[in-house]
């Protein structure tokens, strides 16, 4: 234990009933463990269906094993029809994007950790807290429950445009039940996220112990802020959008429906809708969702990163500017989904500058962090590794990004799988390189055992490659033209890209393969880790001043008192060659 | 560990560089008068963004291998510097390539989609349903007969709901499933959707355009070479999406003309 | 309330020795009653744009309100949340003086206007209701979209007053047993107030401007 303020005051009781402690508790720990665990479910889920796809655009004959369990009619035979792709393909951008990437950096994490952080016993408001876990848990059974209708998950996509998404069964297969429950889902998601939103913000504000000033916080709770707020602004829009939507295929209504479409032989009976509506709401809450997926990883990143290179992160008020200019530049630039969508072509222009402009940003942090590792004795780790990767595909993922912010090579680049492999670099996996990095870093504090480390840097090595393999293909694809969410791929000029296809397919199976590692690694360390010290990385931060895993309430009973910013690495002169936040030692700069 | 990372990344970084140099998967032939201006600005951001990625995966990985020496009695060191000259790097250089990007770019983004076509292009009128697409050309009179969806029924090949009983223009409309021009004329399409979303994508007149349910949406280009070409749909229109497709045929005018008569005539 | 929850709502009234001063001085449910407004009043701004951008993009829109019975309806009802919202003050300043018998009338009032509000509002839906209004029906002939904006738009107003004036029944109730403080008559006046806001852009963009002579 390290010296803190010893005020007495009287530890509060935890709960001790198996429901009250386990399942519908208020503890943000047991909160952020249990947002960990869906995103850990749905991750699986998610891949599983990756791989499902993979396979059947390499070897569209193959018959896959029981899959014809899943759905009789959508894979009979265990071959899949091409609206069962579509399916599947729905399905698994939906829950990567919203119950991975939204749960697992920001939920599950910064549930965990910020309070801790900041110093806090709980969030500001335990009860809402438990209600976004829960709510956000209904969201995901309504979802899963798609599989399980008479026609299947919907076919539209993880964007479900209108028209598509909106007419219902004449537009086809899965349009009808399954639609109904991604809309009604994703509403129920937004309650969720924004009842997290709140709390974030306000425990952020009102809960930090005494001497965590803003400019003291780790940069992992300044990337969690962010994100809260970003949050806030980008669900409360998607939550009406999805309303409007649900009223258009239930009630009647023709918000996203224009008059005079013909679907099965039949004019629909809707009139004055417009369909571009859709993907404006729709993009506005869609851009700022990929800072919301991405940010808490960079903020993971800048944390976790200087504790192994034992030297302060470069540029610490930049760094935190720039996640600020990337949220705010996040609601200018949702135009440029829309490039060629019949959006008046004028506004690509103004849509394209704000695009690029994020990039200055997102260059600044990135060169930061690679100035980070300059001279530094680092400390390679697997949550140092998954550091470093995470710059590396971060770089890989963001060049892409000056292609398709450009109109004019957008208009060949758009649809095909050059921004399959852009978005997937980017926002999928750095992101969960990012969450990778925090698992391996903060398991000891959770779970009070070490992660294998050996096990880790294997999945680590594997990982990076795989990926790598996986989404390095794409670019070339999409520059072939290849188009994305093709069940098959009939046409003469995509038969001739298959080879790539086979290659890209056998990669993702290994990599996948590879998670197996990691699920082990996470399930064996539960119970037979050696047993972590309080302290194992020489971290600075709140979260290693305390037990692990902390008491229930975070610090057994002691008010923290800050003393320094997070970033008092390589100090010299000192005992050790860091300085806790929470020691009061004056440090001697020059 | 570090020195093994730096060099993945550089086997990694190098390959990735190599295949794209090697152009081994690259666009197709261009055939439109607009390609050329794609092309290069498609050149230009390679080679601009292909040195930002190289420097940013080696320099990181001579870093890290910096950073894993077990020289004894080494210390850290901070960037010379420390984090000034980074952010001014990146907001000059990227700054930089954004500007000129943006202006040499929206000139070849303003060639096709913010100039009106000529006025001698031939105008065709293009439906696209699940999952295909149809092709209307004027016939003799040049005038398009209006457009009725009561009217549509794909059984007796009525695809874009033509009234011909009422409607004078539209009985010599001529309606076909390939879009076929004449070499080196402007043509100007109107695209319009049966039902859902749909898009217009021929990779070698570098142009894609969603077709619009409700709008209708203008699109124009010159081809200059002759063959055929894919037409296909670039936006999920449901589970023949990936079937969904067409072809372009571009002809001599004198062979055109040739088959446009034999088409009228039936 | 847990040990835990009263500790921690001690802990943010009086911001003891042990915190970090609040950067805006104010109660955690304070602050937090603001950012819900800030997410509320997106959500309303974009089904309001949903509203702008479809008319619009609507030829030939018809006014389909008249001057009487719709507006001098829709003026009531807006002198009826604009007076609830000065009786709400009274709620607010009463409590905050301590005179709790006061603060209760002035929420009763509130409350009962409150009610009146929604009752004409219902009113008014089940007359157009009986005109052959419906989500997906225009009597009048005009764009059969102003009927599906007008009832999500409206409806979500009206949903918003009435889990508000439950909102105020529960608050008076707990007020006045004690349960509850001046402070949270406070925060429910806050969100009452932009219940009002909000209907000061519904009503001239549904109500007055589409309106004929």
């Amino acid at each position: 234990m390290h010296e803190t303020s010893e005020h007495a005051v009287h530890q509060h009781a935890p709960p001790t009933s198996f429901i009250r402690k386990h399942i519908f508790s208020l503890d943000h720990k047991v909160i952020g463990k249990q947002y960990y665990g869906l995103a850990l479910l749905a991750v699986f889920i998610g891949m599983v269906l990756s791989w499902l796809m993979r396979i059947h655009l390499a070897w569209p004959t193959w018959p896959i094993p029981g899959l014809d369990k899943l759905s009789a009619v959508g894979a009979p035979a265990g071959v899949m029809t091409p609206e069962y792709y579509l399916s599947l393909m729905t399905m698994h951008g939906t829950i990567m994007v919203f119950f991975v990437l939204t749960n697992a950096p920001f939920a599950a994490f910064g549930n965990y950790f910020l309070p801790i952080q900041i110093g806090a016993e709980d969030m500001a408001f335990p009860r809402f807290n438990m209600m976004s876990f829960w709510t956000t848990f209904t969201a995901f059974l309504v979802m899963i429950a798609a599989f399980f209708v008479t026609d299947g998950p919907p076919i539209s996509g993880w964007t479900a445009y209108a028209p598509l998404s909106a007419v219902g069964k004449d537009a086809g297969p899965g349009l009808a039940m399954g639609q109904n429950l991604w809309a009604i889902s994703i509403a129920i998601f937004c309650i969720g996220s924004l009842l997290g939103a709140l709390n974030f913000i306000a425990t952020t504000l009102d809960l930090r112990t005494k001497g965590m000033s803003l400019s003291r916080m780790p940069y992992s709770t300044w990337a969690w802020f962010v994100t809260a707020v970003i949050s806030l602004l980008a669900f409360a829009v998607l939550l009406p959008a999805c309303i409007l939507l649900i009223l258009d295929r239930t009630a009647g209504t023709s918000f996203f429906i224009p008059s005079g479409l013909v679907l099965s032989d039949r004019l629909q009976p809707h009139a004055g809708g417009s369909v571009l509506l859709w993907q404006h709401l729709f993009w506005f809450f869609g851009h700022p969702e990929v800072y919301i997926a991405i940010l808490p990883s960079i903020g993971i990143v800048c944390h976790i990163l200087p504790v192994f290179a034992r030297k302060p992160l470069l540029g610490p008020r930049a760094t935190i500017g720039c996640m600020i200019a990337i949220g705010f530049l996040s609601y200018m630039v949702w135009g440029h989904h829309m490039f060629v969508s019949g959006m008046n072509p004028f506004s690509a222009n103004l849509f394209s500058v704000p695009t690029l402009i994020i990039t200055i940003p997102a260059t600044i942090l990135t060169l930061l962090l690679i100035g980070t590792v300059y001279g530094a004795k680092m400390r390679f780790t697997t949550p140092a590794l998954f550091c470093l990767g995470f710059i590396s595909v971060f770089i890989s993922g963001g060049i892409s990004g000056f292609f398709l912010a450009q109109p004019s090579l957008d208009t060949y680049l758009h649809a095909t799988y050059f921004v399959v492999a852009h978005f997937h670099f980017v926002m999928a996996v750095a992101s969960i390189f990012g969450v990778f990095a925090a698992t391996y870093f903060w398991f000891p504090k959770m779970y009070g055992r070490m992660m294998s480390d050996t096990l880790g840097k294997w999945h680590f090595w594997l990982t990076f490659i795989g990926v790598y393999c996986i989404f390095m293909p794409m670019h070339y694809l999409g520059l072939a033209g290849n188009v994305r969410r093709y069940s098959a791929f009939v046409d003469d000029y995509l038969i001739a890209l298959i080879p790539v296809h086979k290659f890209i397919t056998i990669a993702a199976l290994a990599t996948g393969a590879a998670q197996l590692i990691f699920l082990f690694n996470l399930i064996w360390s539960r119970f037979r880790g050696p047993i972590a010290p309080d302290n194992p990385w020489e971290g600075t931060s709140l979260e290693w001043s305390t037990t692990s895993p902390p008491p229930f309430d975070n610090f057994g009973g002691r008010h923290m008192v800050v003393y320094q910013g997070p970033n008092e690495y390589g100090v010299e002169g000192t005992a050790n060659d860091y300085v806790m936040q929470t020691s009061p030692e004056k440090i001697v700069t020059g | 560990m570090g020195k093994l990372f730096a060099a993945v990344v550089f086997v990694i970084t190098l390959i990735s560089v190599a295949i794209f140099v090697m152009h081994t998967w690259w666009l197709p032939i261009d055939i439109s008068t607009t390609g050329p201006a794609v092309d290069r600005q498609m050149n230009d951001t390679m080679i601009g963004t292909g040195i930002l990625f190289l420097a940013g995966q080696l320099v990181l990985g001579v870093f890290v291998w910096g950073s894993s020496s077990r020289k004894s009695g080494r210390k850290i060191r901070i960037f010379p510097g420390g984090a000034t000259p980074l952010v001014t790097a990146a907001i000059i250089l990227v700054g930089l390539e954004i500007l000129t990007l943006t202006f040499v770019g929206s000139k070849a983004w303003g060639a096709i989609y913010l100039t009106p076509p000529a006025a001698n292009s031939l105008r065709v009128d293009v439906q696209a349903e699940q999952f295909a697409f149809y092709f209307r050309y004027p016939g003799p009179d040049g005038q398009f007969g209006g457009l009725h969806p009561d009217k549509i029924d794909d059984g007796s090949g009525n695809y874009f709901g033509l009234d011909p009983a009422n409607d004078i223009a539209a009985r010599d409309d001529i309606v076909v499933g390939s879009l076929v021009v004449p070499v080196n004329r402007p043509v100007e399409l109107t695209l319009h959707s049966k039902d859902v979303g749909h898009s217009f994508y021929v990779r070698e007149l570098r142009v894609q355009q969603d077709f619009v349910p409700g709008l209708d949406i203008p699109l124009h280009f010159t081809a200059t070479q002759t063959g055929k070409f894919e037409i296909v749909c670039t936006q999920l229109c449901g589970l023949g999406h990936y079937n969904m497709k067409a072809y372009l045929e571009v002809m001599p005018e004198d062979q055109w003309e040739q088959w446009l008569k034999s088409q009228a005539g039936q | 309330m847990s040990e835990s929850e009263m500790a921690l709502s001690a802990g943010q009234s009086g911001h003891g020795a042990f915190m970090e001063p609040s950067p805006y001085g104010i109660q955690s449910k304070k602050l937090t009653m603001w950012l819900f407004i800030i997410s509320d009043a997106v959500t309303f701004g974009a089904i309001l744009m949903v509203f702008s951008y479809l008319r619009a993009g609507t030829p030939n829109w018809n006014a389909p309100f008249r001057f009487s019975p719709s507006i001098i309806n829709g003026m009531v009802m807006t002198f009826v949340l604009l007076t609830s919202s000065l009786t709400m003050l009274g709620a607010v300043e009463a409590a905050k003086a301590g005179r709790k018998a006061a603060s209760l009338k002035w929420l009763g009032g509130t409350v009962l206007l409150g009610t009146l509000f929604a009752v004409l509002h219902i009113r008014e839906w089940f007359h157009m209701f009986d005109e052959g209004w419906r989500l997906f029906q225009n009597p009048t002939g005009g764009p059969v979209i102003f009927g599906a904006a007008f009832f999500s738009i409206t409806g979500l107003h009206l949903m918003h007053v009435i889990s508000g004036v439950i909102a105020l029944i529960v608050i008076a109730i707990g007020y006045s047993t004690d349960w509850l403080d001046a402070n949270h008559v406070e925060t429910t006046g806050l969100y009452w107030h932009f219940v009002d806001l909000v209907w000061m852009f519904v009503f001239p963009l549904v109500y007055l401007m589409n309106a004929s002579r």
